[in-house]
């Protein structure tokens, strides 16, 4: 038999498969679900409760402020711990190894990846608006929804670029316990979890050159509550997207040296 | 492939399957780089150690795997080859040992492939897994597929195979078939008393290896012991407390890599 007789298989039911794999088996994972779909919902309810009737700025209220937040906070969440977690746990059990010996190209393999996250953001940010809709009162119109999501969804690509780099630099006991120290205090210097204005100004400082601050800002800019142009945080969140993709392209090396040479 | 723990089963394995490079020479796949998709969608894999997600079900999983090869069987009949029909819908997690041994036989076969790599299958399973398993690998090969398996059990090797290589610390020992292998392992020791006094001289030109002699007690190897005996009886020997006992398989292979070690040294 000649080499050009030799047939593979297509790449798009390939990748069909593979996504619908790592998006079930997420799903079915309780921690993994309780992390990206419950913690978001449950906050949400806790802050609108208590600070929803106040007003974020004149004509907006706090209950808006609150749900876009948690709204970037939960699919931030669904990509930090997706990769960082998810990625650990695949190495630790050499799930990659196996993988590695079929025809599954490696590339089709990390794109369903990151499509089966954007799927599962997607399912946390409708998750949130019913909650938000049917049991917190707090109302977008449609427009502000959609304007919501590909925001979100843009804008996540250096959270992937963060777990991404947890999952491959790390071990699966260490990685949910790194991936907690770097991104919960990077929501809180970013105001995501309390205003930035109330806090210290150096911290407001440190604060606005993360990628989760410029995340935010693309988000607020919704319910017009940003400080930053939609063009400004878009260029900050490709920089850090670079630099985050740049490392975990050197993380993925040192792993595979480690493992194939 | 046979050979003791620590002879490079697995390495070698992993430089065909293009896990890892070698360090000198090369290995082809249907004379393609091991890593080319075209020769890794004829073989499939079933790795020493490997992990699949816990929370996928068998039929999942052997789907998926399916969906990389280019002409997958029907699921419902890589799960029947690997006797996992009652845990067809069961999530990988809640498998025994043993079945999730027989999971990963039934990825490896779900892409229908030529050839397929065994790296130490049956370690780690209860006997009957063991029995279904070297049961599966029997079916799969009557189909003409060709299979590839590493062992450190001769007696596994010698069930199953039809050309057996011997390696131990990287260099091939032997290249056999599982008779000729077993001719030169597997030696019966036997033990005997005898009034007469013997010397070594006596034994010369018969099948016997390791001959001591220590008062009126002989004790010795043989690879042909019938025909020693019929020998010895022909020569109207006396001989009482006779015993024929199977050498211990470890011990006989380790004799063999010896014997190829002497072989090696000037």
């Amino acid at each position: 038999m000649t080499t050009q007789a030799m047939p593979v298989a297509p790449v798009g039911r390939m990748l069909w498969m593979e996504t619908r794999a790592k998006f079930v088996a997420r799903l079915r994972n309780p921690a993994f679900t309780v992390l990206s779909l419950g913690l978001p919902v449950m906050f949400f309810l806790l802050f609108n409760a208590i600070f929803g009737s106040l007003q974020a700025a004149p004509g907006v209220s706090t209950a808006k402020l609150i749900l876009v937040s948690y709204a970037t906070y939960g699919v931030g969440n669904v990509m930090v711990y997706n990769f960082g977690i998810g990625l650990a746990n695949d190495r630790g059990r050499k799930l990659d190894l196996l993988q590695r010996a079929t025809p599954l190209p490696p590339m089709v393999a990390t794109l369903a990846y990151v499509i089966g996250a954007l799927i599962f953001a997607l399912l946390s940010l409708i998750l949130l608006g019913v909650v938000a809709t049917v049991i917190g009162g707090v109302r977008l119109d449609v427009g502000t929804w959609l304007d919501l999501t590909w925001r979100l969804m843009l804008g996540s690509f250096p959270m992937i670029g963060l777990g991404m780099a947890i999952g491959y630099g790390t071990s699966p006991n260490a990685a949910p316990a790194l991936a907690n120290m770097v991104y919960l205090p990077m929501l809180f210097l970013s105001g995501i979890f309390v205003p930035l204005k109330q806090l210290p100004s150096t911290i407001q400082h440190i604060g606005s050159v993360l990628p989760t601050y410029h995340y935010a800002q693309l988000a607020w800019k919704t319910i017009g509550l940003n400080d930053e142009s939609t063009l400004v945080a878009l260029a900050w969140l490709a920089v850090w997207s670079i630099v985050l993709f740049a490392l975990t392209i050197r993380l993925y090396r040192l792993d595979q040296d480690k493992k194939f040479s | 492939m046979l050979g003791p723990n620590g002879a490079g089963k697995t390495t070698c394995i992993s430089v065909l399957l293009g896990l890892r490079k070698p360090t000198a020479g090369q290995a082809r796949l249907f004379g393609l780089e091991p890593t080319d998709r075209r020769a890794r969608s004829r073989c499939g894999v079933m790795l020493q150690e490997s992990g699949v997600p816990d929370t996928l079900t068998v039929r999942e999983l052997v789907e998926l795997f399916g969906s990389y090869y280019p002409h997958p069987m029907p699921p419902e009949r890589a799960i029947g080859l690997a006797g996992l029909e009652p845990q067809s819908k069961q999530q990988a997690g809640k498998l025994s040992g043993g079945q999730r041994q027989r999971l990963y036989f039934a990825l490896a076969v779900a892409g229908d492939p030529e050839v397929i790599f065994f790296d130490e299958p049956t370690v780690g399973m209860d006997v009957e897994s063991r029995r279904l398993f070297l049961q599966s690998i029997r079916d799969f090969s009557k189909q003409g597929k060709t299979i590839l398996l590493t062992t450190h059990y001769l007696e596994e090797a010698d069930q199953l195979a039809e050309r057996i290589i011997v390696i131990d610390r990287g260099v091939l020992v032997a290249d056999a078939s599982p008779q000729e292998i077993k001719s030169r392992v597997v030696a019966k020791q036997v033990s005997f008393v005898t009034p007469a006094s013997l010397t070594e001289a006596d034994f010369a030109g018969l099948p016997v290896s390791n001959l001591t002699i220590e008062d009126h007690r002989v004790r010795l190897f043989s690879n042909a012991p019938e025909a020693l005996l019929r020998e010895l009886f022909r020569r109207s020997m006396d001989i009482s407390d006779l015993q024929v006992v199977g050498a211990d398989l470890e011990e006989a292979f380790i004799s063999l890599t010896h014997q190829a070690e002497k072989k090696m040294e000037p």
